[in-house]
Protein backbone atom coordinates (compact mmCIF):
# COMPACT_ATOMS: atom_id res chain seq x y z
CA UNK A 1 0.00 0.00 0.00
CA UNK A 2 1.70 3.54 -1.36
CA UNK A 3 1.33 6.42 0.67
CA UNK A 4 -2.51 8.44 -0.60
CA UNK A 5 -0.78 11.53 0.28
CA UNK A 6 1.54 10.93 -2.39
CA UNK A 7 -1.08 9.80 -5.44
CA UNK A 8 -2.83 13.38 -5.74
CA UNK A 9 -5.41 12.73 -8.86
CA UNK A 10 -5.06 15.21 -11.46
CA UNK A 11 -7.44 16.60 -13.81
CA UNK A 12 -10.85 17.27 -13.37
CA UNK A 13 -14.13 15.66 -13.35
CA UNK A 14 -17.26 16.86 -14.78
CA UNK A 15 -18.71 19.22 -11.47
CA UNK A 16 -22.04 19.47 -10.08
CA UNK A 17 -24.70 21.63 -11.96
CA UNK A 18 -23.43 19.35 -15.38
CA UNK A 19 -26.02 17.83 -17.35
CA UNK A 20 -24.51 14.18 -17.89
CA UNK A 21 -23.36 13.25 -20.98
CA UNK A 22 -25.57 10.38 -22.44
CA UNK A 23 -23.69 7.65 -23.70
CA UNK A 24 -24.79 3.96 -24.56
CA UNK A 25 -23.03 1.17 -23.51
CA UNK A 26 -22.52 -3.05 -24.07
CA UNK A 27 -24.08 -3.95 -20.60
CA UNK A 28 -23.66 -7.64 -21.36
CA UNK A 29 -23.09 -9.85 -24.60
CA UNK A 30 -25.38 -8.63 -27.28
CA UNK A 31 -27.19 -6.24 -24.83
CA UNK A 32 -26.83 -2.15 -24.31
CA UNK A 33 -27.50 0.20 -22.07
CA UNK A 34 -28.73 3.86 -22.53
CA UNK A 35 -28.07 6.34 -19.32
CA UNK A 36 -31.11 8.02 -20.71
CA UNK A 37 -33.51 5.38 -20.35
CA UNK A 38 -32.69 5.89 -16.14
CA UNK A 39 -34.08 9.12 -16.48
CA UNK A 40 -36.80 9.67 -13.58
CA UNK A 41 -34.72 7.88 -10.92
CA UNK A 42 -31.21 9.09 -9.14
CA UNK A 43 -28.32 7.49 -10.88
CA UNK A 44 -24.84 6.49 -9.23
CA UNK A 45 -22.04 6.10 -11.76
CA UNK A 46 -18.97 4.54 -10.31
CA UNK A 47 -16.21 4.58 -12.87
CA UNK A 48 -13.17 2.12 -11.79
CA UNK A 49 -9.65 1.58 -13.24
CA UNK A 50 -10.06 -2.47 -13.86
CA UNK A 51 -11.87 -5.68 -13.21
CA UNK A 52 -9.72 -8.10 -10.66
CA UNK A 53 -7.37 -5.55 -9.23
CA UNK A 54 -7.74 -5.77 -5.52
CA UNK A 55 -8.48 -2.30 -4.41
CA UNK A 56 -11.65 -2.25 -7.11
CA UNK A 57 -12.74 -5.81 -6.23
CA UNK A 58 -12.82 -4.18 -2.77
CA UNK A 59 -14.96 -1.14 -4.16
CA UNK A 60 -17.42 -3.27 -6.60
CA UNK A 61 -17.68 -5.85 -3.31
CA UNK A 62 -18.47 -2.94 -1.09
CA UNK A 63 -20.75 -1.49 -3.32
CA UNK A 64 -22.61 -4.37 -4.20
CA UNK A 65 -23.17 -4.87 0.00
CA UNK A 66 -24.66 -1.25 -0.05
CA UNK A 67 -26.99 -1.30 -3.01
CA UNK A 68 -30.07 -1.72 -0.88
CA UNK A 69 -29.11 1.17 0.71
CA UNK A 70 -28.75 2.99 -2.68
CA UNK A 71 -32.02 1.60 -3.72
CA UNK A 72 -34.16 2.84 -0.85
CA UNK A 73 -33.46 6.20 -2.48
CA UNK A 74 -34.77 4.25 -5.91
CA UNK A 75 -30.84 4.74 -6.95
CA UNK A 76 -29.73 2.63 -10.01
CA UNK A 77 -25.99 1.72 -10.12
CA UNK A 78 -23.64 1.56 -12.71
CA UNK A 79 -20.09 0.25 -13.00
CA UNK A 80 -17.95 1.77 -15.71
CA UNK A 81 -14.25 0.66 -16.92
CA UNK A 82 -12.33 -0.43 -20.00
CA UNK A 83 -12.61 -4.00 -19.65
CA UNK A 84 -14.74 -5.68 -22.46
CA UNK A 85 -18.23 -7.69 -21.60
CA UNK A 86 -16.64 -10.69 -21.51
CA UNK A 87 -14.32 -9.65 -18.83
CA UNK A 88 -16.96 -8.14 -17.08
CA UNK A 89 -19.18 -11.10 -17.04
CA UNK A 90 -16.65 -13.41 -15.91
CA UNK A 91 -16.26 -10.92 -13.02
CA UNK A 92 -19.47 -10.07 -12.10
CA UNK A 93 -20.17 -13.84 -11.93
CA UNK A 94 -17.24 -14.06 -9.74
CA UNK A 95 -18.35 -11.40 -7.00
CA UNK A 96 -21.99 -11.70 -7.11
CA UNK A 97 -23.09 -8.26 -8.44
CA UNK A 98 -26.15 -7.51 -8.86
CA UNK A 99 -26.09 -4.51 -10.33
CA UNK A 100 -24.36 -3.58 -14.41
CA UNK A 101 -21.44 -3.44 -16.04
CA UNK A 102 -20.86 -1.37 -18.23
CA UNK A 103 -17.78 -1.63 -20.96
CA UNK A 104 -16.17 1.61 -22.24
CA UNK A 105 -14.21 -0.38 -24.24
CA UNK A 106 -14.45 0.97 -27.67
CA UNK A 107 -13.12 3.69 -28.79
CA UNK A 108 -11.62 3.02 -25.34
CA UNK A 109 -12.79 5.05 -22.88
CA UNK A 110 -14.61 7.37 -24.64
CA UNK A 111 -17.31 7.97 -21.82
CA UNK A 112 -14.90 8.19 -19.41
CA UNK A 113 -13.07 10.88 -21.35
CA UNK A 114 -16.38 12.99 -21.47
CA UNK A 115 -16.72 12.85 -17.95
CA UNK A 116 -12.91 13.83 -17.44
CA UNK A 117 -12.60 10.95 -15.91
CA UNK A 118 -9.81 9.11 -18.26
CA UNK A 119 -6.32 8.48 -16.95
CA UNK A 120 -4.18 8.72 -19.93
CA UNK A 121 -1.22 7.42 -18.68
CA UNK A 122 -2.44 3.95 -17.75
CA UNK A 123 -5.19 3.83 -20.23
CA UNK A 124 -8.04 3.30 -17.31
CA UNK A 125 -10.69 5.21 -16.37
CA UNK A 126 -9.98 7.31 -13.19
CA UNK A 127 -11.54 6.08 -9.80
CA UNK A 128 -14.10 8.43 -10.07
CA UNK A 129 -17.76 8.48 -8.67
CA UNK A 130 -20.83 11.01 -9.99
CA UNK A 131 -24.30 11.21 -8.53
CA UNK A 132 -26.65 12.12 -11.17
CA UNK A 133 -30.65 13.27 -10.46
CA UNK A 134 -34.05 12.13 -12.43
CA UNK A 135 -33.43 15.10 -14.90
CA UNK A 136 -30.25 13.76 -15.77
CA UNK A 137 -28.34 16.41 -14.15
CA UNK A 138 -24.69 16.00 -11.64
CA UNK A 139 -25.68 16.54 -8.27
CA UNK A 140 -22.31 15.47 -6.85
CA UNK A 141 -18.89 14.01 -8.34
CA UNK A 142 -15.39 13.22 -6.54
CA UNK A 143 -12.36 11.67 -7.67
CA UNK A 144 -10.73 9.29 -5.91
CA UNK A 145 -6.82 8.86 -5.40
CA UNK A 146 -6.31 6.07 -7.69
CA UNK A 147 -5.09 3.65 -4.63
CA UNK A 148 -7.61 4.64 -1.99
CA UNK A 149 -11.33 2.31 -2.34
CA UNK A 150 -13.55 5.95 -2.16
CA UNK A 151 -16.30 4.06 0.73
CA UNK A 152 -20.17 4.92 0.07
CA UNK A 153 -20.67 7.67 2.27
CA UNK A 154 -20.37 10.21 -0.20
CA UNK A 155 -22.63 8.75 -2.21
CA UNK A 156 -25.02 8.19 0.59
CA UNK A 157 -25.26 11.90 1.46
CA UNK A 158 -25.56 12.75 -1.87
CA UNK A 159 -28.69 10.88 -2.31
CA UNK A 160 -30.16 12.38 0.81
CA UNK A 161 -29.86 15.66 -0.61
CA UNK A 162 -31.27 15.20 -3.31
CA UNK A 163 -35.09 17.08 -4.01
CA UNK A 164 -37.76 14.71 -3.92
CA UNK A 165 -38.69 15.19 -7.93
CA UNK A 166 -35.45 13.18 -8.28
CA UNK A 167 -37.26 10.09 -7.65
CA UNK A 168 -40.67 10.75 -8.87
CA UNK A 169 -40.37 8.18 -11.97
CA UNK B 1 -15.07 15.61 0.28
CA UNK B 2 -14.75 16.05 4.21
CA UNK B 3 -12.19 13.22 5.95
CA UNK B 4 -14.30 10.16 6.41
CA UNK B 5 -14.77 9.95 10.43
CA UNK B 6 -16.31 7.34 12.53
CA UNK B 7 -19.99 8.01 13.67
CA UNK B 8 -21.68 6.95 15.76
CA UNK B 9 -18.57 7.23 18.35
CA UNK B 10 -17.30 4.59 20.51
CA UNK B 11 -20.01 4.12 23.01
CA UNK B 12 -21.91 1.50 25.40
CA UNK B 13 -22.95 -0.25 22.93
CA UNK B 14 -19.65 -1.43 21.83
CA UNK B 15 -17.28 -3.69 22.42
CA UNK B 16 -14.31 -2.28 23.59
CA UNK B 17 -11.23 -3.94 24.89
CA UNK B 18 -8.57 -1.11 27.33
CA UNK B 19 -9.27 1.86 29.30
CA UNK B 20 -11.96 4.54 28.16
CA UNK B 21 -9.17 7.40 28.71
CA UNK B 22 -6.43 5.66 26.87
CA UNK B 23 -5.00 8.09 24.55
CA UNK B 24 -5.77 6.18 21.31
CA UNK B 25 -9.12 4.55 20.22
CA UNK B 26 -8.63 1.98 17.41
CA UNK B 27 -11.66 0.95 15.68
CA UNK B 28 -12.42 -2.28 13.30
CA UNK B 29 -14.72 -3.21 11.30
CA UNK B 30 -14.23 -6.47 10.49
CA UNK B 31 -15.98 -9.45 8.77
CA UNK B 32 -14.99 -12.91 10.29
CA UNK B 33 -14.06 -14.66 6.76
CA UNK B 34 -12.18 -11.79 5.41
CA UNK B 35 -8.65 -12.70 4.79
CA UNK B 36 -7.52 -9.66 5.36
CA UNK B 37 -9.22 -9.18 8.26
CA UNK B 38 -7.43 -13.00 9.21
CA UNK B 39 -4.07 -11.21 8.38
CA UNK B 40 -4.72 -8.24 10.76
CA UNK B 41 -5.93 -10.01 13.85
CA UNK B 42 -2.42 -11.30 14.93
CA UNK B 43 -1.08 -7.52 13.91
CA UNK B 44 -3.92 -5.85 15.83
CA UNK B 45 -3.03 -7.97 18.92
CA UNK B 46 0.13 -6.93 18.37
CA UNK B 47 -0.42 -3.54 18.95
CA UNK B 48 -2.14 -4.15 21.34
CA UNK B 49 0.06 -5.98 23.82
CA UNK B 50 2.74 -3.53 22.55
CA UNK B 51 0.80 -0.46 23.51
CA UNK B 52 -0.94 -1.86 26.71
CA UNK B 53 -3.00 0.92 28.69
CA UNK B 54 -2.35 3.53 25.80
CA UNK B 55 -4.84 1.92 23.38
CA UNK B 56 -8.29 1.03 23.88
CA UNK B 57 -9.76 -1.32 21.17
CA UNK B 58 -13.06 -1.76 19.52
CA UNK B 59 -14.42 -3.99 16.90
CA UNK B 60 -17.36 -3.44 14.75
CA UNK B 61 -19.03 -5.96 12.32
CA UNK B 62 -18.88 -5.63 8.50
CA UNK B 63 -19.83 -8.81 6.88
CA UNK B 64 -19.48 -8.63 3.24
CA UNK B 65 -21.92 -11.35 2.72
CA UNK B 66 -22.10 -11.19 -0.84
CA UNK B 67 -18.42 -12.77 -0.98
CA UNK B 68 -18.18 -14.39 2.94
CA UNK B 69 -21.29 -16.46 3.28
CA UNK B 70 -20.60 -17.40 6.35
CA UNK B 71 -19.51 -13.72 7.35
CA UNK B 72 -23.64 -13.19 9.03
CA UNK B 73 -23.69 -15.69 11.04
CA UNK B 74 -20.10 -15.74 12.39
CA UNK B 75 -20.85 -12.25 13.43
CA UNK B 76 -23.57 -13.16 14.97
CA UNK B 77 -22.70 -15.76 16.95
CA UNK B 78 -20.09 -13.41 18.30
CA UNK B 79 -23.09 -10.98 19.37
CA UNK B 80 -24.65 -14.54 20.90
CA UNK B 81 -21.37 -15.00 22.89
CA UNK B 82 -20.98 -11.56 23.72
CA UNK B 83 -24.83 -12.03 25.65
CA UNK B 84 -22.99 -14.32 27.89
CA UNK B 85 -20.19 -11.97 28.69
CA UNK B 86 -17.48 -13.72 26.42
CA UNK B 87 -17.66 -11.80 22.88
CA UNK B 88 -13.61 -11.52 22.91
CA UNK B 89 -12.85 -14.80 23.32
CA UNK B 90 -15.49 -15.90 20.29
CA UNK B 91 -13.81 -13.50 18.24
CA UNK B 92 -10.44 -14.52 18.38
CA UNK B 93 -11.64 -18.17 17.86
CA UNK B 94 -13.29 -17.11 15.03
CA UNK B 95 -10.20 -15.40 13.85
CA UNK B 96 -8.41 -19.00 14.52
CA UNK B 97 -10.87 -21.20 12.74
CA UNK B 98 -11.93 -18.75 9.50
CA UNK B 99 -11.71 -21.77 7.23
CA UNK B 100 -14.61 -23.71 9.49
CA UNK B 101 -17.28 -20.90 9.70
CA UNK B 102 -20.49 -23.18 8.85
CA UNK B 103 -22.94 -23.05 11.77
CA UNK B 104 -22.30 -26.26 13.52
CA UNK B 105 -18.79 -25.34 13.69
CA UNK B 106 -20.03 -21.99 15.38
CA UNK B 107 -21.75 -24.02 18.09
CA UNK B 108 -18.86 -26.07 18.47
CA UNK B 109 -16.57 -22.74 19.35
CA UNK B 110 -19.40 -21.69 21.43
CA UNK B 111 -19.32 -25.24 23.61
CA UNK B 112 -15.62 -25.43 23.08
CA UNK B 113 -15.10 -21.84 25.45
CA UNK B 114 -17.66 -23.56 28.13
CA UNK B 115 -20.36 -21.39 26.54
CA UNK B 116 -24.36 -22.03 26.77
CA UNK B 117 -24.11 -23.52 22.76
CA UNK B 118 -27.75 -24.39 22.57
CA UNK B 119 -28.94 -20.64 23.23
CA UNK B 120 -26.08 -19.70 20.87
CA UNK B 121 -27.44 -22.30 18.49
CA UNK B 122 -30.83 -20.92 19.13
CA UNK B 123 -29.82 -17.30 18.40
CA UNK B 124 -28.33 -18.21 15.16
CA UNK B 125 -31.61 -19.55 13.61
CA UNK B 126 -33.64 -17.07 14.95
CA UNK B 127 -31.70 -14.13 13.83
CA UNK B 128 -31.30 -12.53 17.20
CA UNK B 129 -28.89 -10.59 16.58
CA UNK B 130 -29.12 -9.96 13.23
CA UNK B 131 -30.22 -6.38 13.37
CA UNK B 132 -27.21 -5.84 15.78
CA UNK B 133 -24.91 -6.68 13.23
CA UNK B 134 -26.40 -4.36 10.16
CA UNK B 135 -26.60 -1.35 12.32
CA UNK B 136 -22.84 -2.17 12.79
CA UNK B 137 -22.45 -2.22 9.02
CA UNK B 138 -24.36 0.92 8.42
CA UNK B 139 -22.84 2.84 10.59
CA UNK B 140 -19.76 1.71 8.73
CA UNK B 141 -21.14 2.62 5.19
CA UNK B 142 -22.04 6.18 6.92
CA UNK B 143 -18.49 6.22 8.66
CA UNK B 144 -16.56 5.66 5.39
CA UNK B 145 -15.57 1.95 5.70
CA UNK B 146 -14.12 1.14 2.29
CA UNK B 147 -13.19 -2.31 2.82
CA UNK B 148 -12.80 -5.23 5.50
CA UNK B 149 -10.77 -4.09 7.65
CA UNK B 150 -11.11 -0.39 7.85
CA UNK B 151 -9.90 1.19 11.15
CA UNK B 152 -10.18 4.14 12.69
CA UNK B 153 -7.88 5.83 14.91
CA UNK B 154 -9.10 8.65 17.19
CA UNK B 155 -12.09 8.76 14.81
CA UNK B 156 -10.13 9.07 11.82
CA UNK B 157 -10.24 6.29 9.10
CA UNK B 158 -6.70 5.14 8.70
CA UNK B 159 -6.02 4.76 5.03
CA UNK B 160 -2.23 3.81 6.01
CA UNK B 161 0.00 0.34 6.23
CA UNK B 162 -1.56 -1.47 8.99
CA UNK B 163 -0.55 -5.14 7.48
CA UNK B 164 3.47 -3.88 8.62
CA UNK B 165 3.30 -4.29 12.71
CA UNK B 166 6.38 -1.39 12.81
CA UNK B 167 4.60 1.09 10.59
CA UNK B 168 1.38 0.37 12.05
CA UNK B 169 2.44 0.72 15.61
CA UNK B 170 4.72 4.32 14.49
CA UNK B 171 1.19 5.71 13.84
CA UNK B 172 -0.88 4.52 16.54
CA UNK B 173 2.01 6.30 18.94
CA UNK B 174 2.15 9.47 16.88
CA UNK B 175 -1.72 9.41 17.10
CA UNK B 176 -1.13 8.89 21.32
CA UNK B 177 1.42 12.02 21.08
CA UNK B 178 -1.06 13.83 19.19
CA UNK B 179 -4.17 13.17 21.23
CA UNK B 180 -1.53 14.43 24.58
CA UNK B 181 0.26 17.64 23.10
Amino acid sequence: MSDPTTQVPVGDVLAPGTPAPDFTLPSAPERALALRELRGRPVILAFYPADWSPVCGDEVALFNQVLPEFRRYGAELLGLSVDGVWCHAAFARQRNLHFPLLADFEPKGAVARRYGAYRAQDGTSERALFVLDGDGVIRWSYLSPIDVNPGADGILRALESLPDRGRTA
Amino acid sequence: MNEPRLQPAVGSDDHVLGPADAPVTLVEYGDFQCPYCGQAYPIVKAVQQRLGDDLRFVFRHFPLTEMHPFAQHAAEAAEAAGAQGHFWAMHDALYEHQSRLDDPALVRYAAALGLDADRVARALEEGTYAQRVQDDFLSGVRSGVNGTPTFFVNGARFDGDWTDEATFLRALRAAALARRS
